[in-house]
C-alpha cells in the first residue's frame, strides 16, 4: 500500500505558540482519512504546511512522493484544496472563480462542473460579494470536486452547508473514493466522519493522540454496562479496566475498557445475570474523551 | 433616540483601534506646522527680509497655483500658512477619508459591523461614533496648531484661524466620506471617491488662486481647501468663513444619515449585476481583473488633473503677457518660458507623487490578497509564488509608467493645443513625465520589499511616501543637509521640462527599485503565508 501523505515529527511554532509539536500523520493512497481534533489543535496548520504555504520548523513531511515546500508547484497540479473559511474575490462571479481555480490545478472536467453546479444548486453568475457563507463554500467545493486530481485536501468543507447539501457532499466523496482518489478530510461533524472515513487521526495540542480505523479506535474505548444479578456482585470493582463502578443492591453500573470486556463478563455470569444492558461507545464519547484536555 | 444606542461604547472602540495612528497623524501634522513657522522665523527674521521674499512670490502665478494666495507674507505666520496650509489640508483630508471609511464601510465588508450591529446598537451608532472621533480629531488639530503657533509668539487670532482652517478640512472631508460610504459599492470605491474630492478641491483653488484679477478667482471659493486660505490667517482674519465648513458639513451629514436606512448592510445603492457563468483566465488574468478598475480610474483622474493643470498654465501665460512689469521682472529670473516650464515641472512632481500612491496601492494588493486569505487558494494551485507576486507587480511597474505617459500626453496636448504647438510640446512634456518613472518605481520597490520582508509593516510604504513628499516640499526650508534631501528618489530627477537630462540618476534609481523588489520577492519565496 502506498502512502499519499506521510508526516512524522512535524514541528511549527508561531512566536511562542507551539502550533505543531511532533505531529505524525499517514494517509494511504485511495483512502478517505478523517483528521480530527479540537479547535486550535493544529489541523489547519498541518494542512497549510502540506500545501507549502507554511514552512515547517522541523520533522518530515511528504506529499504524493514529493516535498510540500520545494515541489509545491508540481504537487499542486495533482491536488485540490478547500479551505475552511472561503473568501472570494468580491467582483468575480462564482463561475469565474471555479474556472480560475480549476485552471490553476490540473484542469477541470466541464461535464462534472456542470453536474456539480446542478447538484449543489449553485448559481455561477452571482458575484463573490453576494454569496452567503454556504454558497462560498459550494464554489470552492465545486472547483475542487470537478478538478482532475489525485488528492483532495478538505478543511471543514461542510461548515455552512445545509443538511441537504451535506448529503450531496457525502455522495460526492463516496464517488471520489470509488474513483480511487485520496481524501484528507478535516471535520467536526462526527456523523460525516463515521459515514465517510476509512481511517481517522485525532490530534491535540499539535500532536497525534490516536490513529487508526474507527473499529480500532472503538476498541480502545469503554463499554458501559448496566446489569441486574441474582446475588450481590463482588470482586468486579477491583478488576483491571473497570471504571465508575456503582452498586445498588443487586444492580450494578460501571464502564469497562473494551479490551477487558470478556474477562469482566465471565465474572458477571458467576453471579447469575438477570438482565444486561451493554452500550458500545458512541463516537461522541470517543471524541470527547480525546478532546478534553484532562483526558 | 434609539438609533444612537451604543454610540458611547463604539466611540471607545474606534479610539482603541486608532490609538497609534491618530496620535501619529496629529503630532506629525502639527509638528510640521510648528517647525515650518520656526524655520521661517529663523530664515526671515526681519519684516524687510520677508517683504523681499513676498515680492518674488506675489508676481509669480505658478507659485500661487501650487501653494496659495499671497497674503500676510510679511509675517512669519502668513508665510507658514502660505507654504504649508494647502499641503496640510490635503494630508488631513486623506486622514479623514481613510479613517471614516475604515470604521464604517470597511467594517461592513469584513463582517465586523454585523457582529456589532446584532448587539444593542442603533442603526446610526456606528457612523455617529466614527464621525464623533474624526470631527473631534479636527477640533484637536485646530487646538494643537493654534497653541503651537501661539507658543512661538505668533498672534493668537491668526494661529487659531490657521488651525481651524485645517480642522475644518477634516470636518468637510469626513462629511463627504459619510455620503461616499453610503453611495459607493465598496470601501475601496469610497476611499477613491474621497481622494477624488480632495484632488478636485486642490485643483479648484489652484485655478482660482492663479487667475488674474478679472479672472475666475471665485473658483477658490468652491474649494474647502480654498476656504482655509480665504479665512486669511495672519492677514485680517475672516472667521465667518468657518461657517461655510459647518454649514456644508451639516448638509452633507444630513444626506449621509438620510441614506443610511436606504441601503442594505454591505451593499451599495447600485445593485450588483450578474457576472459571467464561466471564466477564461489564469494568474495574470486574475491580477488584471483585480487591478484594472483601479488603473483605469487613476488614468481617468490623471487625464482630468493634467488637463486642468495644463489649462491653468494657459492662464499663467496670459497673465504674464498682460503685465509688462511682471514680464520684465520674470525675464531676470529666466524668462517667461522658464516660468511656465518650472510650473510644469512642479506639476509633474505632484503627479508623480499621485502616481506613487497608485504604485504602492497596486503593489500592496499582494498583501491585501494575502490577509484576506484569497492568496491561499491561488497558491494552493499550481502557481509558483514568484509568478503570483509578479502578476501584481507588473501592474505596479507598467501601470505607473502607463499613468505617467497618460499624464505627459494629456498635459502635452493641453499645453500644445492652447499654444498651437503640439509638435513641440507633446514630446517635451511626455519626456518630462516619463523621467519620473524610476522614482515612482522606487516606491513600488519599497512596498514590495516590505511585503516580502516585513509583511505586517507594509503600511510603512505610505510613511515613506509622506516623508518623500515632505522632504520635497519643506526640506530646503528646514535647511536639511543635502544628504537628507537625497533620501527622496524625487530629489535625483532632472528638472524637466527646461533642465538638462542626465541618464546616471535614472539608471541608479531603477537599479535601487529593482534591488528592493528583488529582495522582497526573494524573501516572499521563503516566508510563511501569514
Amino acid at each position: 500500500m502506498t502512502t499519499a501523505i506521510s508526516v512524522s515529527g512535524l514541528r511549527k511554532a508561531f512566536g511562542r505558540t507551539q502550533a505543531l509539536d511532533g505531529l505524525d500523520l499517514t494517509v494511504h493512497t485511495g483512502e478517505v482519512h478523517g483528521f480530527l481534533g479540537p479547535n486550535g489543535a493544529g489541523k489547519s496548520t498541518t494542512i497549510r504546511v502540506l500545501l507549502g504555504l507554511l514552512r515547517a520548523d522541523g520533522g518530515r513531511a511528504e506529499l504524493l512522493g514529493g516535498d510540500p515546500w520545494r515541489d509545491a508547484t508540481e504537487l499542486h497540479r495533482r491536488l485540490a484544496y478547500v479551505p475552511g473559511d472561503v473568501t472570494l474575490w468580491p467582483t468575480l462571479s462564482g463561475g469565474e472563480v471555479i474556472d480560475l481555480l480549476g485552471r490553476l490545478r490540473g484542469g477541470l472536467d466541464p461535464k462534472r462542473r456542470k453536474d456539480l453546479l446542478e447538484r449543489f444548486d449553485l448559481d455561477p453568475t452571482k458575484k463573490g460579494r453576494t454569496y452567503s457563507k454556504g454558497n462560498r463554500q459550494k464554489v470552492a467545493l465545486v472547483a475542487a470536486l470537478a478538478s482532475d486530481v489525485e488528492l483532495l485536501i478538505l478543511d471543514e468543507p461542510t461548515s455552512g452547508l445545509d443538511p441537504l447539501m451535506e448529503e450531496v457532499f457525502r455522495d460526492c466523496i463516496a464517488r471520489e473514493r470509488q474513483d480511487g482518489r485520496t481524501v484528507l478530510l478535516s471535520s467536526h461533524v462526527l456523523a460525516e466522519v463515521e459515514a465517510l472515513c476509512d481511517r481517522v487521526s485525532i490530534i491535540r495540542s499539535g500532536r497525534t493522540v490516536e490513529s487508526g480505523t474507527l473499529a480500532e479506535l472503538r476498541h480502545l474505548t469503554r463499554t458501559s454496562i448496566t446489569a441486574e444479578l441474582a446475588s450481590p456482585l463482588s470482586g468486579v470493582d477491583t478488576m483491571v479496566g473497570v471504571h465508575d463502578y456503582s452498586a445498588q443492591g443487586n444492580k450494578v453500573q460501571f464502564e469497562v475498557d473494551t479490551a477487558e470486556l470478556d474477562a469482566v463478563l465471565r465474572k458477571l455470569t458467576e453471579f447469575g445475570v438477570r438482565s444486561l444492558i451493554s452500550q458500545p461507545p458512541t463516537l461522541e464519547q470517543l471524541f470527547l474523551r480525546h478532546y478534553e484536555v484532562t483526558a | 433616540m434609539n438609533t444612537l444606542v451604543g454610540t458611547g461604547s463604539l466611540v471607545r472602540l474606534v479610539l482603541r483601534r486608532e490609538r497609534i495612528q491618530l496620535p501619529v497623524w496629529l503630532l506629525v501634522i502639527t509638528g510640521i506646522v510648528a517647525a515650518t513657522a520656526s524655520s521661517f522665523a529663523q530664515l526671515y527674521p526681519t519684516v524687510q527680509s520677508r517683504q523681499e521674499f513676498a515680492a518674488t512670490i506675489a508676481t509669480n502665478p505658478s507659485v500661487l497655483a501650487l501653494s496659495g494666495p499671497a497674503q500676510g507674507l510679511d509675517t512669519v505666520g502668513g508665510m507658514t500658512e502660505w507654504k504649508y496650509g494647502a499641503v496640510a489640508c490635503v494630508l488631513v483630508g486623506l486622514m479623514a477619508v481613510f479613517m471614516t471609511v475604515r470604521h464604517t464601510r470597511a467594517d461592513e465588508e469584513t463582517g465586523r459591523h454585523e457582529l456589532l450591529g446584532a448587539g444593542v446598537v442603533g442603526r446610526h451608532a456606528k457612523l455617529t461614533a466614527t464621525l464623533i472621533v474624526v470631527f473631534g480629531a479636527g477640533l484637536v488639530y485646530a487646538l494643537l496648531i493654534g497653541l503651537s503657533l501661539t507658543a512661538q509668539g505668533l498672534p493668537a487670532a491668526g494661529s487659531f484661524a490657521m488651525g481651524l482652517g485645517i480642522g475644518g478640512c477634516v470636518w468637510f472631508f469626513a462629511a463627504v466620506t459619510a455620503v461616499a460610504v453610503q453611495v459607493s459599492s465598496s470601501s475601496r470605491a469610497a476611499n477613491g471617491t474621497g481622494g477624488i474630492v480632495i484632488g478636485a478641491a486642490y485643483l479648484l483653488r489652484a485655478a482660482g488662486d492663479s487667475s488674474a484679477e478679472d479672472g475666475p478667482r471665485w473658483l477658490s471659493w468652491l474649494s474647502p481647501i480654498g476656504w482655509s486660505q480665504q479665512m486669511r490667517p495672519f492677514a485680517d482674519e475672516r472667521f465667518w468663513v468657518l461657517g461655510l465648513y459647518v454649514a456644508i458639513s451639516v448638509v452633507l451629514l444630513a444626506t449621509g444619515y438620510a441614506l443610511v436606512g436606504r441601503r442594505d448592510i454591505g451593499a451599495g445603492l447600485v445593485p450588483e449585476r450578474a457576472g459571467r457563468p464561466q471564466g477564461r483566465f489564469g494568474t495574470f488574468g486574475l491580477a488584471w481583473r483585480l487591478q484594472r478598475g483601479i488603473l483605469l480610474g487613476w488614468a481617468f483622474g490623471i487625464v482630468v488633473m493634467a488637463g486642468a493643470l495644463g489649462g491653468i498654465s494657459q492662464s499663467l501665460k496670459s497673465i504674464l503677457d498682460s503685465s509688462p512689469q511682471v514680464a520684465q521682472a520674470l525675464q531676470q529670473i529666466g524668462g517667461q518660458q522658464s516660468i511656465v516650464d518650472s510650473f510644469m515641472a512642479a506639476i509633474l512632481d505632484v503627479i508623480a507623487l499621485a502616481v506613487s500612491v497608485y504604485a504602492i496601492q497596486a503593489t500592496l494588493r499582494l498583501r491585501s490578497e494575502e490577509t484576506a486569505s484569497r492568496a491561499e487558494p491561488v497558491l494552493a494551485g499550481s502557481v509558483a509564488r514568484l509568478r503570483w507576486a509578479a502578476s501584481h507587480l507588473v501592474f505596479a511597474l507598467l501601470g505607473s509608467a502607463f499613468l505617467l505617459a497618460v499624464a505627459g500626453i494629456a498635459i502635452g496636448l493641453a499645453v500644445g493645443l492652447s499654444q498651437g504647438d503640439v509638435a513641440t510640446q507633446l514630446p517635451r512634456l511626455l519626456g518630462a513625465a516619463m523621467v519620473q518613472v524610476p522614482a515612482v518605481w522606487v516606491l513600488a520597490g519599497i512596498a514590495a520589499a516590505l511585503f516580502g520582508l516585513l509583511p505586517r509593516l507594509t503600511s510603512l510604504a505610505w510613511a515613506a511616501l509622506v516623508v518623500f513628499l515632505l522632504l520635497g516640499q519643506l526640506g530646503s526650508l528646514f535647511q536639511l543637509g543635502q544628504w537628507a534631501l537625497d533620501i527622496s528618489p524625487f530629489t535625483h530627477l532632472p528638472k524637466l521640462p527646461g533642465g538638462a537630462v542626465t541618464a546616471t540618476p535614472l539608471i541608479w534609481l531603477s537599479v535601487v527599485a529593482v534591488g528592493f523588489a528583488a529582495a522582497g520577492l526573494a524573501a516572499f519565496r521563503r516566508r510563511d503565508l501569514v
